[in-house]
């Protein structure tokens, strides 16, 4: 075995400290196979070492979870022998140097860890941060991000249903890109990543191993991004969705047929954390000839076949007497498979070369005995992000002309122009969202994704949400708001929550400042969960989101699946005319943390603390109301408080609207200004009829709920009153705002 | 009974089987298939097939099925052809012209309204001069294009299907050109997918026209 250099392990991002424990676990020093493996299995995207503590708070347990948190995805029980799984997970740093494909290779990361588990993908949502449309790079970054999550998800039938998109200046430098898949399965048919049976074989399925992605977890996923990164382009993987494709199909086949013992797919850490980790979910040992491996390009050495990202590849568990058939199953698909090793009850993960042992590890100590670190949080106790006054330009870009900063109605026009307010259908018309014929709600027609489960009786709610700025105000309850929000919008469409994924991306955990976010907002997140009563059931961290401009937001992302027994009921957001418009919930704006307070570059900290069981209660309210079918229009007030969600419906339905917010003045207080543009937890907006009013009055009483009536819908105008401080916009310049998007790229 | 044929990289092809099957009976046919002696009708679905990484549909019509769909056509048997399916027919010359990239180089998903045009054949069991339909696309290559004395023929005799509503053109198809038929009128491409237009609930069923029109066609042909 050859020996190592004595700094090699700094360089592949190793401590001094982790090598010591190494070399004692070991009981010698590691050869350059061995040194690899642990570099990258002992990296912070492989083995959560800042966050495995912290992660442990969130409730992962509820009657209808089928698989939680540790296997590739989680999923959630939806009757008639059928299950949802799900789980999001970020790509970021591959997107900052190579947007196209580090988004492509994200969506391609994320199908896989659905079919391992034996589902097939129905559906894609996902979460993009990027600076301001303004950076030139920032347009680039979502272009070419937007255009590779296009050409994956297109090219390999998965429809993307929904998503969100902010530009913030903290994400200039580091952009975010998180993609959520969604899968389909019977339950019996699932399985699970735990190798098994001495004796048996493992096959590797898929595309041929290359160079490409060495080292892209340790390298590119677990440290800051600096100045110069161009060099660490030959780290991002390229995607193959074509060869994902069959390799989809192959696998939902020798499932189906029970012809696996386990699958795992290969993501980061490639051959080395999944096999290390279906070792050790398994209690035994692997021996994989290196040799064996079909190879892009002959030269490679036998630890970069072991750290390989080569995108679309499978690991499966085959018993021998069933090898020929899989094998033969994989050729009728035209994807690739070999017989690369075979399990044993060694316990040890062992490298061949031709049959030589080139390195040998316990699984225990690659895959179990990483160092735990606990974080040293401490409040930085003032706002470290920037502040930049933009409303001048905004107010009268939209106007057409100089405009008056404090004209309630140039405000409004202003925020539905803000990139994080309008429309985003530049981007959602770039992804197929029909595909499947299974969505009953497409993007931006419900705050939802409503989708068809025939294979069920009932239908599914999906929505991804997060909004960063707010988590920087108030870590702790800029999290519960996260969750909070996500569940709004699935009771918008009458869904019932029934798990939760989420991302977690943050800065350095090593900073205090940025511990004390992460520590604040799991808690967060946590209690919401909790609160809600839905259960987390996998989740993706992706730390290290800093440069030398400093670290981003912090953005806890949450992705949902809720059910919903008949979606020919779940509301859109247009309203009809003459509909009546209701605000449901506890709802108390208030500029902290708001799209206006960045706007006037009046961030700070601090955000009211939400009453999570307050909300949930009003959440239930709507959702048993919507699928009673009273709701024509259904719509939460998040990003511009409001006035903006008013317009919205209005803008969606082609109805001006007519609304008086003073009611609202004297139960909740506040200026005519927060109450327009105000934001916070706990407001929905249902339009219904006229003669529904009174009697949805009486139950949300008799509920505790809150209810109020604001207006009506028609006429050619937004006309808004609030304390004095009124809007009055032709319903086509709020519409020619909103869908200004286009014109910044 | 419908076959669809699926390719690897089909995307769009158990929708089609489920759309077609809402009228009658459809089932999948493999690439490598060469007999389809049994089937009343074929649909060459949506998607990438074998990855489309050269041009649309360039390398599907070498494969097996194509070579005998291309004979199932030239015995009258109806033949329709989705978005890829389309850009396959078109590129094994069993309809005329091509799909060029869209106008703005970018994948466009949106729900369009077409009219239907005064076509012949099968096809038009279902469907009047007129007809407005409101139908997906989705795609990245689906600007049609073929040459103005090409055109000026194909309108001649009647074998523009569809065209893009007055304004909802998505592409930049030369005139408005959403789906062409071959001169027998039994081989129908388009590129708007009417497989995700059979059911209200998710959009629109208008789509379900063609797929009745093409169950039809064994009594149709033989009236």
């Amino acid at each position: 075995m050859s020996a190592v250099s004595e700094s090699r392990h700094r360089e592949l991002g190793l401590t001094d400290f982790e090598y010591e424990r190494i070399t004692e676990l070991l009981g010698r020093d590691p050869n350059e196979v061995e040194l690899a493996m642990f570099s990258l299995l002992w990296s912070e995207h492989c083995a959560y070492k800042h966050s495995r503590k912290l992660l442990g708070q969130l409730p992962t347990e509820g009657e209808r979870v089928v698989m939680g948190p540790g296997e590739n995805a989680g999923a959630v029980d939806i009757g008639n022998g059928h299950a949802v799984a799900f789980k999001v997970e970020s790509h970021n740093h591959p997107s900052a140097v190579e947007p196209f494909q580090g988004a492509a290779t994200g969506v391609g990361g994320i199908l896989r860890d659905v079919f391992a588990i034996g589902a097939r993908p129905i559906a894609v949502l996902d979460s993009l941060r990027f600076g301001e449309p303004t950076s030139e790079r920032s347009r680039y970054l979502f272009e070419g991000a937007v255009a590779g999550i296009g050409h994956y998800g297109n090219s390999i039938g998965v429809p993307t249903v929904g998503g969100e998109v902010y530009f913030e200046p903290s994400y200039e430098h580091n952009c975010l890109v998180n993609a959520m898949c969604v899968g389909l399965a019977k339950t019996d048919e699932m399985i699970r990543s735990a190798a098994a049976g001495p004796g048996n074989v493992l096959v590797i399925m898929g595309a041929s191993t290359g160079r490409d992605g060495i080292g892209g977890a340790s390298v590119l996923a677990s440290a800051e991004l600096e100045a110069g990164d161009d060099s660490k382009r030959p780290s991002v993987q390229i995607g193959d969705p074509f060869e994902e494709s069959k390799l989809l199909e192959c696998c939902l086949e020798l499932l189906e047929r029970d012809l696996l013992v386990s699958l795992q797919d290969l993501g980061a850490a490639g051959l080395t954390s999944s096999a290390g980790e279906m070792a050790s979910k398994g209690g035994v040992g692997i021996d994989i000839d290196v040799d064996r491996v079909p190879l892009r390009e002959a030269d490679l050495e036998p630890f970069e076949v072991m750290i390989s990202e080569s995108q679309e590849r499978m690991l499966a568990v085959v018993e021998p007497s069933r090898l020929d058939v899989v094998l033969a199953t994989c050729e009728r698909w035209q994807t690739g498979a070999a017989a690369i090793g075979e399990i044993t009850d060694s316990g040890r993960l062992r490298v061949l070369d031709d049959g030589l042992e080139v390195g040998h590890v316990p699984v225990s100590a690659l895959v179990d005995e990483c160092p735990l670190y606990d974080l040293e949080p401490e409040d930085p106790d003032t706002w470290i992000y920037g502040n930049d006054e933009t409303l001048g330009e905004r107010v009268a870009l939209a106007a057409g002309r100089s405009a008056d900063v404090a004209d309630p109605s140039a405000v409004l026009c202003a925020l539905l122009a803000s990139p994080n307010v309008a429309s985003k259908r530049w981007a959602s018309e770039q992804y197929d969202s029909v595909v499947g014929s299974r969505t009953v709600r497409r993007p931006e027609a419900a705050d939802a994704a409503v989708l068809l489960v025939p294979e069920s009786d009932r239908a599914i709610a999906v929505a991804i949400d997060g909004n960063g700025r707010r988590v920087a105000c108030d870590p702790y309850a800029g999290a519960v708001e996260t969750v909070l929000e996500c569940a709004q919008n699935l009771a918008c469409v009458g869904a019932e929550p029934l798990g939760l994924t989420n991302c977690l991306n943050f800065g350095n955990p090593e900073k205090p400042g940025v511990a004390w976010q992460l520590d604040r907002a799991v808690l967060g997140l946590a209690d919401a969960c909790r609160g809600l009563e839905v259960p987390v059931v996998g989740g993706n961290v992706s730390l290290y989101n800093e440069t030398e401009h400093g670290p981003i937001y912090p953005t806890p992302v949450v992705g949902m699946v809720g059910e919903l027994p008949d979606p020919v009921r779940a509301p859109g957001l247009a309203p009809r005319k003459d509909d009546r418009l209701l605000l449901i919930g506890p709802f108390a704006p208030s500029l902290a943390g708001s799209e206006l307070a960045k706007l006037r570059g009046e961030l700070d900290r601090g955000l009211p603390q939400p009453a999570i069981p307050v909300v949930a209660a009003a959440l239930a309210f709507v959702r048993g109301e919507v699928r009673e079918g009273v709701a024509s229009a259904a719509h939460d007030v998040s990003d511009g408080g409001l006035a903006c969600a008013l317009a919205e419906m209005a803008i969606a339905a082609g109805l001006g609207l007519n609304a008086d917010l003073d009611p609202l003045v004297e139960l909740r207080g506040g200026a005519g200004e927060s109450l327009l543009f105000g934001e916070g937890p706990g407001g929905i907006v249902l339009a219904l009829a006229e003669s529904e009013v009174a009697p949805l009055l009486e139950r949300a009483g008799t509920a505790g709920v809150d209810a109020v009536e604001l207006g009506s819908v028609g006429g050619d105008r937004l006309e808004i009153a609030a304390a004095e401080r009124d809007v009055s916009v032709a319903l086509a310049d709020a519409e020619r705002a909103w869908l200004s998007l286009a014109e910044s790229l | 009974m419908i076959g669809v044929i699926q390719f690897p990289g089909s995307c769009d092809e158990r929708d089609a089987v489920a759309a077609a099957g809402r009228v009658g009976d459809a089932r999948l046919v493999w690439h490598e298939e060469t007999d389809l002696s049994g089937l009343d009708g074929v649909i060459i679905p949506g998607g990438f097939s074998y990855g489309d990484y050269l041009r649309a549909g360039a390398i599907a019509r070498f494969s097996p099925a194509m070579e005998a769909v291309a004979r199932f056509a030239a015995d009258g048997g109806p033949v329709l052809g989705i978005c890829n399916g389309f850009q396959v027919l078109c590129e094994a010359g069993l309809l005329p012209g091509a799909l060029l990239p869209n106008e703005g180089l970018r994948f466009i998903c949106r729900q369009v309204e077409l009219v239907a045009e005064d076509f012949s054949g099968p096809f038009r069991a279902e469907i009047s001069p007129g007809d407005r339909l409101s139908i997906p696309i989705k795609h990245m290559s689906g600007r049609y294009f073929a040459p103005d004395e090409g055109l000026d023929r194909l309108e001649a005799d009647g074998r523009i299907a569809f065209r893009y509503a007055p304004g909802e053109n998505p592409n930049g198809s030369v005139r408005d050109v959403a789906g062409v038929t071959n001169e027998a009128g039994n081989v129908l491409g388009l590129m708007p997918h009417p497989e995700h237009a059979v059911d209200p609930l998710t959009g629109s069923d208008d789509g379900l026209a063609l797929f009745r029109a093409l169950a039809r066609a064994p009594q149709t042909a033989a009236a």
